[in-house]
């Protein structure tokens, strides 16, 4: 029984690693799409899919850590994200991002 | 050029105003053993009306929240500093805290602190100074 444990343990360790690698091999290449990218769009999608990202990165380290502290934190980052997005988006259509009169 | 449509965002605002309103309260709530507070919940609360700023306009919103962000930011301080004089009228010294607890109808047992009308009055004047630094900022177009 012990040593059941102790190979749950070791497997949940590995697998989180590797997907923290392939978290961050993701993110580097985003970064390329965000630095390279030819136009605006594609720096602004980027920059979205890279906090995405980044909410995985910190759902992992909370499993690495054995921590249910980060949850707010991913919850926060989505919603920052949705608005930074949001804000860019109408920035890039419309040139201004609170407009007083829409009708 | 013709108007954009954006019945997507409009609609989507309606939903997810309510969310991060309903998550700020939670952050504030939370904020006495768990992460959260008055300041990050504040920071939400102007993100859900930022937000709706940005899917309905200025004066739409105006009209709907008919609040003077100035006088929240006062609100939020004299609350502060209220709890903070408060503690002289114990004879303790200058914001001391303290807590006790309750028998609430619905939470049950409860505790009760005057922290949190501390964190009340940050709560208020991070809202107020957020809104009045990006209302400033969004409606600096010369009055016609």
């Amino acid at each position: 029984m012990e040593e059941l444990l102790e190979v749950t343990k070791t497997l949940i360790n590995v697998s989180a690693m590797i997907a923290i690698i392939g978290v961050s091999f993701s993110v580097m290449l985003l970064l390329y799409r965000a630095i390279k990218g030819p136009s605006s769009p594609d720096r602004a999608v980027a920059l979205d899919v890279i906090g995405i990202n980044i909410m995985a990165l910190a759902g992992i380290i909370a499993i690495l850590l054995v921590s249910t502290q980060f949850n707010d934190v991913i919850l926060l980052i989505g919603i920052l994200l949705f608005i930074g997005t949001i804000a860019l988006a109408k920035f890039l259509e419309k040139g201004v991002i609170i407009e007083r009169d829409m009708d | 050029m013709t108007r954009t449509n954006d019945l997507i965002l409009r609609t989507t605002t309606a939903l997810i105003a309510f969310i991060l309103l309903g998550f700020s309260v939670y952050l504030f709530f939370a904020g006495h053993n768990k992460p959260g507070g008055g300041f990050i919940g504040g920071l939400m609360a102007s993100a859900a009306l930022v937000l709706m700023n940005m899917a309905y306009g200025l004066n739409v919103i105006r009209k709907v929240i008919p609040v003077n962000f100035l006088y929240m930011i006062f609100t939020g301080l004299i609350i502060a500093v209220g709890t903070g004089v408060g503690a002289f009228l114990f004879n303790a010294p200058f914001l001391t805290q303290n807590f006790g607890y309750f028998q609430l109808p619905i939470l049950g047992r409860t505790e009760l602190a005057t922290a949190l009308l501390f964190d009340l009055g940050v709560y208020l004047t991070v809202i107020g100074v957020t809104m009045t630094i990006i209302l400033t900022v969004a409606d600096d177009r010369e009055e016609d």
